[in-house]
């Protein structure tokens, strides 16, 4: 056993840290620590000044931008984006997209994504989820019927995250309604212009705008964007919901948000001296901060293991509590703002992201959004009781 | 002992029931939340005629002479249908502290305003950087005049008259009304993540009619103990809401191919939900009798307020994590109650703030006891 990391790995971090504090707008990671992101553009600039050295998909296969890291750099690679407030890569692209394309495309579709996957020339959404299919996803209704060399796709997606910015979707859509559920779904990518897609924005209750209904009538895809084979969708789908789960636990952003609690609890002033000094405050800080210190040894542990680089089952460990440390970490914020939450807008405002100009901080108006918002990460990605279910099947046996 | 609502009081509450769930299904929520007001104006015209906003004051000051025991399912019936208008902020609150503080003449003059529902008021009182239990109260009172900033005035923006807390030359915090129009009030409306308002007003030498005389700190913490009351009662009626919802949604949505009340994983913990429930309706009950049995006392107070927000966070997230996706959403009415749940939970105290407060008092007693 040994804690430290080797002088070679506090060099890359190193290495990183002032690529990161140097290439990546200081503006950007301001809005990043204050919660108030510019989309899409910061997004995209951010992407490609990683991409440009290299930082954008380590992950991927190295003829395709990857990087031959240790399990230990990535580790190291993602913390140090979260600890220096580099905005999180656009999942659909890094995450899930391009190792889909990387692994299961044809050559020339590899050609023609993954370069411009990596460096956000395209934007992705994920069409999946669908009004009756949301964690039973196999049984999703929306059809694909083969039509010379097209696709017809029919019917309907929803909560597709980001789509308003999107330039392309990949989705599942049934080509096979005859074979068992799983059996016949197909993964296929078009551009969000073509004739027939019609998207609605849903309004989630921060008043935030991230999500999407999605509506196919009648959309015509080319043959050649079916990845892999026809009905092999399912296999392609578990593939990339696996990789979604890894990385998901977000320590390191966990860490910065205790981090500022602490900070503004200590910056709160009580008749008996700050928050900070609140016994009750205290003890729930100080407990936060040992289940974190818990699932940071608990990651490492899962990281070091999975040399071979397939999602280990512990990765569902992850997401559920990390995600639930995430959402600690925002309730506590907003408990620390305290009634300097209450306020979030002008009377006279319907614009998102704007807050009360009265002396309430800026930083307490956005805690009570904030703590809302992130109910989303123990639904979406897989939700815990869907994680639970893996750990009850894969590692327990039951 | 007694633990039943009287005839009158299911009366009482079956009526505020229909008129509020006649006029709030979401959507007509969600339009009238969005106005720049906040509330109905019809619906604040059905309660007066109703005879609710004059319910707790006596009949001698022009009201309908009720106390915390009608008061109490009123605010359920509030909770329950997440109505967004004043009547605590604009009518119980200020009201109750002119009745305690102002002679006859002003008592008259301003409830009777308030219980016919002509004229709205609000407390001002928070300043920047307060948090309950401490108000530190900087703004002053001289020559007639109030100068200070209010940082957070529920419905604030609306208020016709405004109760404003501030010391005189002797440095003693009085209460004093003011004329919400008057020249040197100024003030910033805001909204709030629970889709209510309030302003920050800022007093610079407005002229202020002092109410009664002497020290009025010990009438602002009478009525915070009543305030804290009713809010415990908004919340259970807006738990008590989304367990219903929860179950009526566990019962309807159909995932690989059953309903999700098929999944254990989920209706154990609606039966949890279930038991904070009933707890914190239990706090409430008591908290209640106690006031009703004129026992004003903060420490009640405080222990109704820990255990309910204790059930009040459980239930709100749980009822949005049951729910998905949807309860995600602002087109839902879930996750409506888990913000205003919220909000009662930053308001007069948060758990943190009120667990201080009885692990401050905690060597007192021997063991707890009801009664
Ligand atoms: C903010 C947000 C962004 C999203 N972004 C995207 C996106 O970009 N693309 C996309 O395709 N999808 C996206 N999703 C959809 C997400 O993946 C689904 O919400 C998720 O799969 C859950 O499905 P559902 O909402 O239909 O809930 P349901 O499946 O109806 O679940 C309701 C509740 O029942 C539980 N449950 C369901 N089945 C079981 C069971 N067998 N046993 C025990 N409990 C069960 C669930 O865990 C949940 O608590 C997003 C969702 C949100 C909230």
């Amino acid at each position: 056993m040994q804690l430290q990391f080797t002088p070679e790995e506090e060099a890359f971090r190193q290495e990183l840290r002032t690529y990161f504090t140097t290439e990546i707008p200081q503006e950007i990671r301001e809005r990043c620590e204050a919660g108030a992101l510019n989309y899409p553009d910061d997004i995209v600039t951010t992407t490609r000044a990683l991409n440009k050295g290299g930082y954008a998909v380590p992950h991927w296969p190295v003829e395709w931008g990857g990087q031959d890291w240790t399990p230990i750099q990535h580790h190291i690679w993602r913390e140090e984006m979260s600890l220096n407030f580099v905005p999180d890569l656009l999942p659909f692209n890094a995450g899930m997209v391009g190792p889909v394309i990387a692994q299961f495309a044809s050559q020339e579709l590899k050609e023609k994504f993954l370069p411009a996957t990596a460096n956000l020339d395209i934007w992705w959404c994920q069409g999946f989820s669908e009004p009756e299919a949301g964690s039973d996803l196999a049984s999703l209704k929306t059809r694909a019927v083969r039509d010379g060399d097209h696709y017809v796709i029919n019917g309907q997606k929803t909560w597709t995250t980001l789509g308003q910015y999107a330039d392309w979707i990949f989705c599942l859509a049934r080509t096979d309604p005859d074979a068992k559920k799983q059996a016949g779904i197909s993964f296929f990518l078009f551009p969000m212009d073509t004739p027939g897609v019609e998207l609605r924005p849903i309004q989630l209750i921060d008043g935030s705008y991230e999500v999407n209904e999605v509506f196919f009538q009648d959309v015509r895809v080319p043959a050649e964007n079916l990845v892999g084979e026809e009905n092999l969708g399912w296999t392609i789908a578990k593939f990339l919901l696996g990789n979604e789960r890894s990385g998901i636990a977000r320590v390191g952003w966990t860490k910065t948000k205790v981090a500022k609690a602490k900070r503004l609890a200590a910056a709160t002033k009580t008749p008996n001296g700050t928050l900070l000094d609140d016994p009750a405050v205290a003890g729930r800080i100080a407990a936060l901060e040992n289940e974190l210190l818990a699932l940071e040894v608990t990651q490492l542990r899962v990281v070091a293991g999975s040399a071979d680089g397939k999602p280990n089952p512990a990765s569902s460990l992850l997401k559920l509590h990390g995600t639930q440390l995430q959402q600690a970490a925002t309730e506590l914020l907003a408990d620390i703002a305290g009634p300097d939450s209450l306020p979030v807008s002008a009377v006279d405002s319907a614009e998102e992201g704007d807050v009360a100009d009265i002396l309430s901080p800026e930083w307490a108006q956005l805690t009570v959004p904030a703590y809302l918002n992130y109910r989303k990460v123990t639904i979406y990605g897989g939700s815990s009781e869907v994680q639970r279910q893996i750990i009850d099947k894969a590692v327990l046996g039951l | 002992m007694e633990f039943e609502l009287s005839e009158e009081q299911v009366m009482l509450r079956d009526t505020v029931r229909e008129v509020l769930t006649k006029k709030y299904d979401i959507e007509t929520l969600r339009k009238v939340t969005d106005t720049e007001l906040g509330w109905s104006r019809d619906v604040w015209k059905s309660l007066a005629e109703i005879g609710i906003l004059g319910l707790v004051f006596d009949e001698a000051d022009g009201g309908t002479g009720a106390g915390p025991e009608e008061l109490a399912p009123v605010m359920g019936e509030f909770g329950a249908a997440i109505a967004p208008e004043p009547f605590l902020d604009a009518v119980v609150v200020p009201g109750l502290l002119v009745t305690k503080t102002a002679d006859a003449d002003v008592r008259a003059d301003v409830i009777g305003g308030l219980s016919s529902g002509e004229r709205l008021a609000a407390f001002a009182h928070h300043e920047n950087g307060d948090r309950w239990p401490h108000y530190a109260v900087a703004t002053q009172f001289a020559d007639g005049k109030v100068s200070g900033t209010k940082s957070l005035v529920p419905a604030g923006d609306a208020a016709d008259i405004l109760v404003v807390s501030a010391r005189d030359a002797s440095g003693a915090v009085g209460l004093y009304l003011v004329d919400a129009a008057a020249a040197g009030v100024d003030r910033t409306g805001y909204r709030t993540h629970d889709r209510r308002r309030g302003a920050q007003i800022v007093f610079t030498d407005a002229a202020a009619t002092r109410l009664g005389s002497g020290d009025a700190s010990s009438a602002i913490a009478e009525v915070e103990v009543v305030t804290q009351t009713a809010l415990v009662a908004e919340a259970v009626g807006a738990m008590r809401s989304s367990l219903e919802m929860t179950t009526e949604y566990l019962k309807t949505r159909k995932q690989f191919g059953v309903t999700l009340s098929t999944f254990q994983a989920l209706t154990h913990r609606a039966a949890d939900m279930y038991v904070s429930l009933e707890l914190a309706s239990s706090i409430s009950v008591y908290a209640t009798a106690a006031l009703a049995e004129g026992r004003v006392d903060p420490i009640i107070a405080s222990r109704a307020k820990l255990q309910a927000l204790k059930s009040a966070r459980h239930i709100g997230q749980e009822s949005i994590q049951m729910h998905g996706g949807i309860g995600m959403t602002a087109e839902y009415p879930i996750a409506h109650y888990a913000s205003r749940l919220t909000a009662i939970g930053h308001t007069l105290g948060d758990a943190d703030s009120h667990l201080q407060r009885l692990s401050a008092s905690v060597g007192d007693w021997d063991m707890v006891t009801v009664g």
